[in-house]
C-alpha cells in the first residue's frame, strides 16, 4: 500500500508539474522552476521569523509571496533592464537565495531551520502523514489529498486557459495586437508554477519538482507536432517516470525522488534515440 | 464605410534607450491603397509598425486609424508580424495558428464556433494553403511559413492589413501569390501597408509609398516619391544600394509584369 500511494502522490504532482512545464519549455523559460525552488528560501526565513513557528501554512505563503516575486523580477530584468532570460532568472534567484542565506545566518540563534526538512519534502515519507476524519477515519496520506486538489486546480486552468496559453506563448506581439491581456497570461502561469512549485517541494522535495516540471515536456516535445497531444505525453512519461521509479528505488534499496528523476532521464535519452533513429530513417529517401 | 484616412501619424517619436529610431513622422496614409514603407535597414521600418499596434512605447506624438483611436477600432485591424519573430519549429498545425486570428479578448475562454473554422479554412484556401492544415508549421518553407501568417491575419476579417516583410525569404512564385493577394484585397475596398525594402520591386506593388529612415523622407503616390532627390536621402551613404537607386531612376519604364 505504501508503494501505491508513493507512486500516486509521484503521479499527481508530475503531471501539475509537467503541464505547466511544457509552457516554460515553450517559452524558452525551463529554468523558472529551478529559480524558484532556491528563491523561496528568504520567504520561509521570513515567515518562520514572524510567526515563531514551524508550521507549514505561513511557510506556505512566505514560500508562495517570494515565487510569485521571483517571476515579477525576471520579468522585470527581461523587459526593462533587456538582459537575456537566462541571465535575469539567473540573477533573480541567486540573488534572493543569497539574501536567505544570509537571514539564517544573522538570526541563526533563533532561526533553527533546516531548508531540506522543514519545507523540502520527502517523497518516502508520504505513507506516514495520514489523513484522519474527526471520528477516525483514515483517507490516506495527506500529501495525495494536497496534490490531488493541486492538479485539479492545474487542469481547469490549462483547460480554460489553452487558447490564452497558446497565442501568447507562441507569438506573444500578436496577442497583444489582438487586445489580449498577455500580462495576464504571464503571471497566470508564473503564478500557477510558483503554486504549485511550493506545494510540490513540501510534498515530495525539490530536485524531483524540478525534475518533472523539464523533463516529461522536454521529452514529449521531441516526438509530437502539436501541443494537445505533447500535453497528454507529458502526463504519461510524468506517471511512467513514477511508476518506474518507485520500483528502481525499491530494486536498489535507493532515494525514491532519486530514482524518480532518474527514470525521467531515461525516458528522455531513450526517447531522444528514438527521434534520431527517426529522423535518419525519414531523410534515406532524398539521399538516395 | 468610405474613411478616406487608413493612418495618421503626427509627431511620432520612438527611443530605445533614449536613442531615437523614429523621429517626428508624420503622415497620412490613404484608404483602399497598396501602400509601401520603405527605407534601408535599421530605418525604424517595424518600430513604425509597432508604434501603429501600440507595442512599443511612444515618446511622443500620436496615431489615429481610421480617425479614432486603435483600441476603438482593433477589430478593424491586423497586424502581420515579421516571420523571424516566431520559434517555427513549436508544436502547432498549420490550423492551430492560422484559427489564432479568431481569437477574440472576451470569448477567450469559449470554444471557437463552425463559422470561426470556416473562415480559418477561407483565409487558408486565398493563399493556397488549405491542403496544408494539417501539417506541423515546422515543416513549412519559408514561403508557405508567410503565407500562414497572412492566412491568420486575413482571418481576423479585418479592414486594414498592415504587414512587415511579406516578402523576406520566400519563393517567387509566393512573392507572386502575395502581390495579387494584396491587388485582390484592394479590389475589396481593404488597405494593405506593407514593410518592405526592396526598390527594385516596390513601384511595381504598392500605389502610395512612404519612404523612411529614422525621420520621414517623403509620403506620397508612388510617381512623384520615385525621385533621385528622395531616394537618395532615404539611402543615402549606403553606396551599393546608392548605385542600384542610379539605375533605378534611368530605367524609364518599368518592365509591367503581364498577367
Ligand atoms: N527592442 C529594441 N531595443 C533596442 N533597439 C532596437 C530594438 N528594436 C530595434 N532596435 C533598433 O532600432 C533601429 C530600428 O529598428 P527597426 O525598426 O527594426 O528597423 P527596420 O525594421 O527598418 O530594419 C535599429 O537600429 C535597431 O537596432
Ligand atoms: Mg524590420
Amino acid at each position: 500500500m505504501d508503494g501505491f500511494w508513493i507512486i500516486l502522490s509521484g503521479t499527481l504532482i508530475a503531471i501539475s508539474c509537467g503541464l505547466l512545464g511544457a509552457y516554460l519549455v515553450l517559452r524558452k523559460m525551463a529554468m523558472v522552476g529551478d529559480a524558484i525552488s532556491h528563491a523561496v528560501l528568504p520567504g520561509i526565513v521570513l515567515a518562520y521569523l514572524f510567526s515563531g513557528s514551524r508550521e507549514t501554512i505561513p511557510m506556505l505563503i512566505g514560500a508562495a509571496v517570494l515565487g510569485v516575486l521571483t517571476t515579477v523580477l525576471i520579468e522585470l530584468f527581461y523587459k526593462q533592464a533587456r538582459l537575456q532570460i537566462d541571465a535575469s532568472i539567473g540573477i533573480t534567484f541567486t540573488w534572493l537565495f543569497a539574501i536567505g542565506i544570509i537571514l539564517i545566518s544573522v538570526f541563526a540563534g533563533q532561526v533553527d531551520l533546516d531548508q531540506d526538512c522543514v519545507l523540502y519534502g520527502e517523497i518516502a515519507y508520504v505513507p506516514l502523514d495520514l489523513w484522519f476524519t474527526a471520528s477516525g477515519i483514515n483517507l490516506g496520506p495527506r500529501t495525495v489529498w494536497i496534490a490531488a486538489t493541486l492538479l485539479l486546480l492545474i487542469l481547469t486552468f490549462i483547460y480554460f486557459g489553452r487558447r490564452g496559453l497558446f497565442i501568447t506563448t507562441f507569438n506573444e506581439e500578436y496577442a497583444k495586437a489582438l487586445g489580449l491581456n498577455v500580462a495576464f497570461w504571464h503571471y497566470a502561469l508564473m503564478g500557477s508554477v510558483s503554486l504549485t512549485t511550493v506545494v510540490s517541494f513540501e510534498s515530495v522535495g525539490a530536485i524531483l519538482v524540478v525534475a518533472f516540471l523539464i523533463v516529461p515536456p522536454a521529452t514529449a516535445y521531441l516526438i509530437t507536432t502539436s501541443l494537445k497531444p505533447m500535453l497528454w505525453l507529458t502526463a504519461f512519461f510524468g506517471f511512467l517516470s513514477s511508476l518506474g521509479g518507485y520500483f528502481l528505488a525499491v530494486w536498489i534499496n535507493g532515494s525514491i525522488a532519486g530514482a524518480m528523476a532518474t527514470v525521467a532521464g531515461i525516458f528522455f535519452l531513450c526517447v531522444w534515440i528514438f527521434s534520431l533513429i527517426k529522423q535518419k530513417q525519414a531523410s534515406i529517401p532524398f539521399r538516395a | 464605410m468610405n474613411d478616406k484616412t487608413a493612418i495618421e501619424a503626427h509627431n511620432l517619436t520612438v527611443s530605445y534607450n533614449r536613442r531615437p529610431v523614429l523621429w517626428n513622422v508624420d503622415f497620412e496614409l490613404p484608404a483602399g491603397q497598396v501602400i509601401g514603407i520603405i527605407g534601408p535597414n535599421g530605418s525604424g521600418k517595424t518600430t513604425l509598425l509597432k508604434a501603429i499596434m501600440d507595442l512599443v512605447k511612444k515618446s511622443s506624438g500620436y496615431v489615429k486609424l481610421f480617425e479614432q483611436d486603435l483600441e476603438e477600432v482593433r477589430e478593424r485591424i491586423s497586424y502581420v508580424p515579421q516571420r523571424e519573430s516566431v520559434d517555427w519549429d513549436f508544436p502547432a498545425s498549420v490550423m492551430d495558428v492560422v484559427l489564432m486570428g479568431r481569437y477574440r479578448k472576451n470569448k477567450l475562454l469559449k470554444r471557437l464556433s463552425k463559422a470561426d473554422r470556416d473562415l480559418a479554412a477561407e483565409a487558408l484556401e486565398k493563399v493556397n494553403m488549405l491542403e496544408y492544415s494539417n501539417r506541423q508549421i515546422s515543416q513549412l518553407s519559408g514561403g508557405q511559413q508567410q503565407r500562414v501568417f497572412i492566412a491568420r491575419s486575413l482571418a481576423q476579417g479585418a479592414d486594414l492589413y498592415i504587414m512587415d516583410e511579406p516578402f523576406v525569404g520566400v519563393d517567387a512564385a509566393t512573392e507572386e501569390a502575395i502581390m495579387l493577394l494584396m491587388q485582390e484585397m484592394k479590389k475589396e475596398g481593404k488597405t494593405v501597408v506593407v514593410v518592405h525594402h526592396d526598390l527594385q520591386t516596390a513601384k511595381l506593388y504598392f500605389d502610395w509609398i512612404v519612404l523612411l529612415n529614422t525621420r520621414l523622407v517623403a509620403s506620397g503616390p508612388k510617381d512623384q516619391i520615385f525621385n533621385e532627390a528622395l531616394l537618395q536621402e532615404a539611402y543615402g551613404g549606403k553606396l551599393n544600394v546608392l548605385s542600384k537607386v542610379g539605375e533605378l531612376i534611368k530605367e524609364k519604364d518599368f518592365p509591367v509584369r503581364e498577367k
